[in-house]
């Protein structure tokens, strides 16, 4: 048994990135912000069609200009808001416009 | 369902800033049991959707019977969202239906307004879900536009072509005695209104609002003895869909819509081409749009035809009219309350009572209460002649 038997290469590298990137099913721009929100507003939130198929609710970050329905977007951490009189931050998942 | 409808009450709509919530309920409530001629029921179902957060106030059921002089009956919330009345109607119909009580009260109620701003948007957002929707940020109206954006752009419809919705309502509201917001919409107005989540404005989305309607069912076999004119209750229908709209396979059908209308429609032995008029959840025009194509009036991106011609065709004199009373555009749209108003608005439609509201002909009614965009879809036909 030589050393590079104990790895097996055959399987490729998982790619996660399906889950990272999508393309805009929709987009508004958010006037009437909930409490906790109200420091952002207005901002955009979308529906984004993922690679993989399935479809994720987020707001939108760092866009220049406009952004149209179908334009590919990917995943970023970003702060959400701050919950209850202690602040604590929630963070989350936003997109924004994929950086060519 | 040999349930019909004895009574009805409702108060005006609007912002009730001096009164509580049990006596709003206990106003419609007193009102309905004056109608049908009754001074006790057998059961008492509420309809309510934000009173733990707008209000601090839970057990409803208790609160609102014990107003009416009741307690001692069976009394309880019913909770889907702004489908919180129907949820209601349809638990009291299926109390009666059953043959557990011989009568029952069913009263939607909600007050909304003493919260404004952030604080309010955020209490109404309880509705959406959760871990997906509203921590990023969502609320209603921004899922709707978002809707209706992607309306626009899948079957090239402009913004103008769902004014006649908003204006179809105003037009019925001005003349209803209890709506919130008794102006004519100008032509042209809708599509200058301020944005509230683009595309969907302040003259497309239903303003939040405050009040109570009330019903009072009875079996069939007794409600001939009650009351000169009982309404029946000849289907009744409740689906779910996904909470997230993010769940759908594709977010502009509304799966729900079409699943309720075909069961109430298959239990009242009828056809859609059998109904006379149509009370529905039009909290924003892209949702009556997407209704309208669910329920099979029209085919998917050619539900906004409906609203052509300011709306004719759907008018109190149209082929079939819709939001009689002003709907949730112009009436308001109190939530938990909204699907009750729309049965009780029928119900007067059916008795030939709505006065300047009057539609002509009506036989049949077909009342449908949503929470949020499609999640809870609760459909009432209603029949002028038991049948």
């Amino acid at each position: 048994m030589t050393d590079a038997s104990l790895v097996d290469r055959s399987a490729p590298r998982q790619d996660a990135r399906g889950a990272m990137f999508g393309t805009l099913y929709s987009a508004t721009l958010v006037q009437e912000a909930p409490e906790g929100f109200v420091a952002q507003a207005p901002y955009r939130l979308a529906l984004v069609r993922l690679e993989e198929g399935s479809m994720i609710t987020a707001q939108l970050t760092d866009v220049d200009g406009e952004i149209e329905i179908g334009d590919k977007v990917e995943m970023v951490t970003r702060k959400l808001t701050t919950d209850g009189e202690r602040g604590m931050i929630v963070y989350g998942y936003k997109f924004r416009p994929v950086i060519k | 369902m040999d349930v019909a409808i004895v009574g009805c009450g409702m108060t005006a709509v609007g912002e009730h800033w001096s009164r509580g919530i049990g006596d709003l309920a206990e106003e419609a409530g007193r009102s309905a049991l004056e109608d049908a001629g009754l001074r006790q029921v057998d059961a008492l179902f509420v309809g309510n959707a934000y009173g733990a957060t707008f209000n601090q106030q839970t057990q409803l059921g208790s609160l609102v019977a014990h107003h009416l002089g009741l307690a001692g009956i069976e009394a309880y919330t019913c909770e889907a969202g702004d489908a919180s009345g129907g949820a209601a109607l349809r638990t009291g119909c299926l109390a009666v239906a059953s043959g557990a009580v011989n009568t029952a009260l069913v009263i939607g109620v909600e007050k909304t307004t003493d919260t404004v701003g952030p604080a309010r948007v955020r209490s109404r957002g309880v509705s959406l879900d959760a871990d997906f929707e509203s921590v990023n940020g969502a609320t209603l109206t921004a899922m709707a536009g978002m809707l209706m954006r992607r309306y626009m752009y899948d079957y090239d419809v402009t913004l103008d072509q769902f004014e006649g919705f908003s204006v179809n309502a105003h037009r019925n509201g001005a003349v209803n005695p209890r709506a919130m917001y008794r102006n004519q919409l100008r032509a042209g107005a809708f599509v200058r209104a301020p944005m509230i989540a683009e595309p969907v404005s302040l003259f497309d989305s239903a303003p939040d609002a405050d009040g109570a309607a009330a019903l009072v069912l009875a079996v069939a076999d007794l409600a001939a003895d009650l009351v000169p004119q009982p309404v029946a209750v000849c289907g009744s229908a409740v689906v779910t869909d996904s909470l997230a709209l993010q769940d759908r396979q594709n977010p502009l059908q509304l799966g729900a819509v079409k699943l309720s209308t075909e069961r109430a429609l298959h239990q009242a032995g009828l056809t859609l081409s059998d109904i006379d008029l149509l009370e529905l959840h039009d909290a924003y025009t892209i949702l009556t749009t997407l209704t309208l194509e669910s329920m099979g009036l029209g085919q998917p991106g050619g539900g906004w035809k409906w609203a052509a011609d300011a709306g004719a065709r759907i008018a109190l004199d149209g082929d079939l009219p819709i939001s009689t009373f002003g709907g949730l555009k112009s009436r308001g749209n109190p939530s938990g309350a909204t699907g009750v108003y729309q049965a009780a608005e029928a119900a007067l439609q059916l008795r030939g009572q709505a006065g300047q509201n009057q539609a002509q002909g009506v036989k049949r009614a077909l009342t449908q209460s949503i929470g949020g965009l499609g999640a809870t879809v609760v459909t009432h036909i209603l029949s002028a002649i038991p049948e």
